[in-house]
């Protein structure tokens, strides 16, 4: 569909990605030649260190982390959407049949442009960058995601939103055909549909990207798939997927985790590792491959780029 | 021959079963390790902690389920299953915790000591392990002999609050699908609801004053 347009950085150089998937069929071949796919042991030389980096993805832009990018494999088959259930694994074993073509988006509120559009003409003319963001979930999980997408902000100022707006709300399809969390009427997880919000400032600021791919890939359905919000400052359940909806407002949107759970996940989100969740600390993290936890960063990393947005705001009441 | 020899030939067959949980974890993270499939996700180390979690709880309601089964299906030699039962929830309660405070904490003790007390999800867990000790402590024949049957008998009543705290702790870890917790609570009720019932019941069928 839309969006991928070629990149000016050939995926062959953001990842050696095929490589990554050689070696795995290297050592299933291997190992199953030698009988030990059960035992799975001893194949000397194919040890993950010697094959590991599946990422030396290279930093290009100014804002690109330069930290070993999460191989595909486990950016894709280890995901929280809610909808396609609630395990790890659900995700990309239920979205195999998802369909994020033909896919429309309704923008309404207070902005010049209200309309459904199809992703196409909403987007038309905008060129995709890579962005490699760490990604750090509210579970004390984190990743670092080679995206493809564009500055909302890009998208924002082609529906100009009327001055009057201050919020941006977004939501995400309700398909229960599609999404089998969506069918189940006793003990639902979430009310549905999906709602997350931004401030318009946080909304526009050059960090915050609509995702439309990843590895230099069409974005997975697992992964929010065709449209799917991305703002690496504040914990991953901000990122909205599979974008249907998106209102300009000038009330602060209840997103749907805060909704839930409001003593636990706020507006805001923000990563903080000052802040604990009242279950489990936020001070460290486990980054996807690694052994030991490692400290987590205010605004994950990002707080020479966005920390004068929250000037004078209390972070430690709005969580 | 006496007619219970049978029942010391399951025994082994029953350790082995209580032992596949700990060996099929043991080998899906081994297939991790090495980069093969068939392992655990992407974040192996906290489907362990989950996985010794959730298998604490299950032995847990396993072993209490051995006194009603006997009551109603009448054959009382299950009982010879249920401290290997309770040994086993302790072993995988220990599983548990030793992956919480190194996978997690990674030996960080002031850490562990502030999220006990911080943390209510936290403290429920800890209580439920610790009660097991006494319990395993207390598990063989020499410590039934030396607090004497019904004293023994009574000190491993903890087991119920250990099973409250255990599901507690469950509840508390879920994000938002209560579900599985509600059905471990469902299911503790019944067990210790039963107890309650036939306490009740044979309290009544006595004969007032002794």
């Amino acid at each position: 569909m839309l969006i991928q347009r070629a990149s000016d950085i050939p995926s062959s150089e953001i990842t050696p990605e095929d490589l990554y998937h050689n070696r795995r069929e290297f050592i299933k071949t291997a190992s199953t030649i030698l009988g030990l796919a059960a035992v799975g042991t001893i194949v000397p030389g194919c040890a993950p260190e010697s094959v590991g980096a599946a990422g030396e993805a290279q930093a290009k832009g100014k804002y690109d982390t330069t930290e070993k990018v999460t191989p595909f494999e486990d950016i894709t088959s280890y995901n929280n959407y809610y909808e396609f259930g609630t395990g790890k694994d659900d995700p990309a074993r239920n979205s195999k049949n998802f369909k994020p073509k033909p896919w429309s988006v309704k923008v309404e509120g207070m902005c010049k442009k209200p309309a459904t559009y199809n992703p196409e003409d909403l987007i038309k003319g905008i060129a995709t960058e890579d962005r490699i963001y760490r990604m750090r979930c509210v579970e004390a999980w984190s990743m670092v995601i080679p995206w493809a997408g564009f500055p909302l902000r890009t998208l924002i100022e082609r529906l100009e939103p009327l001055p009057s707006a201050k919020f941006i709300e977004f939501k995400t399809l309700v398909d229960g055909n599609q999404y089998p969390e969506q069918r189940r009427s006793f003990f639902k997880v979430l009310d549905w549909p999906y709602v997350e919000g931004l401030r318009m400032d946080e909304a526009t600021h050059p960090l915050a990207i609509i995702a439309t791919g990843i590895y230099g890939k069409p974005l997975p359905n697992q992964n929010g798939a065709p449209l799917r919000l991305v703002v690496p400052w504040k914990y991953g359940f901000k990122g909205i997927k599979a974008i249907v909806n998106i209102r300009f407002t000038d009330k602060q949107p209840v997103n749907t985790w805060q909704q839930q759970a409001s003593q636990e996940y706020g507006f805001y989100a923000n990563v903080n590792p000052n802040v604990d969740h009242p279950r489990w600390s936020q001070a460290r993290e486990r980054r996807i491959g690694e052994f030991l936890k490692r400290p987590t960063l205010m605004f994950n990393g990002y707080a020479d780029q966005v920390a004068e947005l929250y000037a004078g705001l209390d972070l430690r009441r709005n969580y | 021959m006496p007619k219970y020899n049978r029942w010391w030939i399951l025994k082994p067959v029953v350790f082995l079963l209580c032992l596949t949980p700990t060996l099929w974890i043991s080998r899906a993270g081994w297939l991790t390790f090495q980069g093969l499939p068939g392992g655990l996700s992407a974040n192996p180390l906290d489907d362990i902690i989950e996985f010794t979690g959730i298998w604490t709880l299950r032995f847990l309601m396993i072993t209490l389920a051995i006194t009603p089964l006997r009551r109603i299906t009448g054959i009382s030699s299950l009982i010879r299953f249920r401290r290997m039962l309770g040994l086993f929830t302790f072993f995988q309660g220990c599983l548990h915790l030793t992956s919480y405070v190194w996978f997690d904490q990674t030996f960080l003790w002031g850490e562990i000591l502030k999220d006990i007390i911080k943390r209510p999800f936290i403290l429920s867990g800890m209580i439920g392990v610790t009660l097991m000790v006494p319990l395993a402590v207390t598990s063989t024949r020499k410590w039934i002999a030396r607090l004497g049957g019904s004293r023994w008998q009574k000190v491993h009543r903890l087991i119920y609050l250990s099973g409250i705290a255990g599901v507690i702790h469950y509840y508390f870890y879920e994000k938002s699908d209560i579900v599985d917790p509600l059905a471990y609570g469902i299911l503790l009720t019944i067990l210790l609801g039963f107890r309650g019932w036939r306490a009740m019941r044979q309290r009544g069928l006595k004969p007032a004053a002794t």
